[in-house]
């Protein structure tokens, strides 16, 4: 899909955790995103924050994106106090989403903290899969009750033992046991999982996060090192193949 | 409709409104937002002969209104520039600057060779990366080197001229000075400012590089200043960029004498910010009863 440059409005913008915000946007017939795809998204005037904000797309349908989104700055915190029914700026969809169509067979999503938000849209669009969802959590879980009905199992890990099983999620499985891994989390916990599924011979995808200025693959700020050289994270990616990308 | 025309250094722009080196790509990039033909001329991501992989680790940091970038020239090389980008650049409409950067005086040499042989309109030497260890910026300090390395590019390069000045030059004046002197046909100022951003949970720089170059709205003021010195000192023309992100800022960089400037950062908070430059020019003219943008260059300087 070709990205466009649009202002939304937006539908609902609400409190899911202490931290996390989940807020819809009606696309107005701008088109749909692909599972792991984002948006850089800006909720100001001005200058200052500068730069638009890369969030993924956590659910997508008739006509409207769902963003899930930490506020970790201001300019999430500018985010999370949006009104319903105010206006917001799209640039997207932007990026190289899952192929999911190529994706079958036993499935492990993996996610650790907001790297959540993507794989929600993802683990619901894949077909002829039997998907097993191992998350990761701070503390406790959020969000999700929308995976219902999508995936085989979910299991939880989080930091404190507060919720699930206390540790690494990366703990709570063997990818042996896999055909496919698709990740989305912290940088460490995606190199170990990345190390371990080429280990296992397994097919393993990995959502990337990087600091992005222009999200349309010009200012080469957010680069990653690939096999084949300097790759844009908002571009090329931000979904890349285990054996393709260099962590 | 006022006349937009710029003409600079005896290329005709259809307005004064450029993308600045390194936040445009090729053109290519802002196709699918805007027809970038629009634009008065498209300045190309930072060339060097062999091409470069950039800079490791972090490279975009965020700051007050503005934004610390260390990308250290990533480039796929003059040769691979003129065979698979080039050809976009031509068709699209804008004029065609090449900017190339270097490390060492033959890098420059070799490429303003190739470039100025190949269907560009203006060669812009980036004398002012302050990115690149040992090139770039360093011939960009000192009025001695940079009269060097342009004198040197000037004997081998068959285009217009226009050489990228740096703010972190030891005098403006004096560097643009002697820029004119070595025969450059227009300047372009300024780069970025040289900065830092220090990551204070991990106690230590952002920047594997250390220092990287700050811009967007937070340098605009100095910026301005700088071109307002330099047009007051220098024959040739003057493209004025740091940190434009309205009309009216483009508008405060033409009243001091620019002859056109550059949209750089901005690109990256609207990608079609440039046509709202070029519209919001249009009808400031007509607001103010001039019938052409020449009519205004230089109109708020003392020294008239």
């Amino acid at each position: 899909m070709p990205a466009a440059y649009t202002v939304n409005k937006i539908l609902q913008n609400d409190r899911v955790t202490e931290t996390v915000y989940k807020m819809k946007v009606d696309l107005g017939g701008a088109p749909q995103p692909a599972p792991g795809q984002f948006y850089m998204v800006r909720g100001w005037e001005g200058n200052d924050p500068l730069l638009s904000r890369p969030i993924s797309v956590n659910d997508a349908g008739e006509g409207t994106v769902t963003f899930l989104y930490e506020v970790r700055g201001r300019g999430t915190r500018l985010l999370s106090q949006l009104p319903a029914g105010g206006q917001v700026s799209l640039l997207g969809p932007a990026g190289t989403g899952f192929p999911v169509g190529e994706v079958s067979g036993r499935v492990a999503v993996v996610t650790g903290g907001i790297g959540l938000a993507p794989m929600v849209y993802t683990a619901k669009s894949l077909q002829n899969c039997q998907v097993d969802f191992f998350c990761g959590f701070r503390d406790q879980s959020y969000e999700l009750e929308s995976l219902q009905g999508a995936v085989q199992r979910v299991a939880v890990a989080t930091d404190s033992g507060r919720e699930g099983q206390k540790g690494f999620v990366t703990d709570l499985f063997s990818v042996a046991d896999y055909d496919w891994v698709l990740t989305c989390g912290p940088q460490v916990m995606m190199e170990k999982l990345g190390r371990a599924c080429l280990d296992a011979g397994v097919r393993c995808l990995l959502s990337l996060e990087r600091h992005m200025a222009c999200g349309v693959g010009a200012c080469l700020g957010c680069t990653c090192k690939t096999a084949h050289g300097a790759k844009c994270v908002c571009k090329e990616g931000p979904v890349f193949r285990a054996e393709e990308v260099i962590l | 409709m006022s006349d937009l025309r710029t003409d600079l250094c005896g290329v005709e722009l259809k307005n004064p409104v450029i993308a600045a080196s390194g936040t445009f790509g090729f053109g290519q990039e802002f196709a699918p937002f805007f027809d970038v033909g629009r634009l008065g001329g498209i300045s190309s991501k930072g060339l060097t002969m062999g091409g470069k992989y950039g800079n490791e680790g972090q490279r975009i940091c965020e700051t007050p209104s503005g934004v610390i970038n260390s990308i250290g020239l990533q480039n796929p090389g003059v040769e691979a520039f003129l065979r698979d980008d080039l050809p976009f650049m031509r068709r699209c409409g804008a004029a065609v600057i090449a900017n190339l950067g270097g490390s060492d005086l033959q890098g420059y040499l070799d490429g303003a060779t190739l470039l100025s042989e190949a269907d560009i309109d203006i060669l812009e030497l980036n004398i002012s990366c302050p990115n690149v260890k040992a090139g770039g910026m360093a011939f960009g300090i000192q009025c001695q080197s940079a009269h060097q390395v342009v004198s040197a590019v000037r004997k081998v390069c068959k285009k217009p001229l226009m050489v990228k000045l740096s703010p972190n030059a030891e005098n403006i004046v004096e560097m643009a000075q002697a820029c004119e002197d070595a025969g450059a046909d227009a300047l372009s100022l300024v780069n970025t400012f040289q900065a830092m951003a220090i990551d204070v949970e991990r106690r230590q720089p952002v920047f594997a590089n250390l220092f990287a170059g700050l811009s967007g709205p937070a340098i605009r003021p100095i910026a301005l200043r700088m071109v307002y010195q330099v047009c007051g000192a220098v024959k040739i023309p003057v493209v004025g960029l740091g940190g434009i992100a309205s009309a009216s800022d483009a508008l405060e960089f033409l009243l001091a004498g620019a002859t056109a400037v550059q949209v750089g950062t901005a690109n990256f908070v609207k990608p079609d910010i440039c046509l709202d430059i070029i519209d919001g020019i249009d009808r400031y003219l007509e607001r103010h009863g001039f019938a052409a943008v020449s009519e205004i260059r230089g109109l708020a300087r003392t020294d008239r």
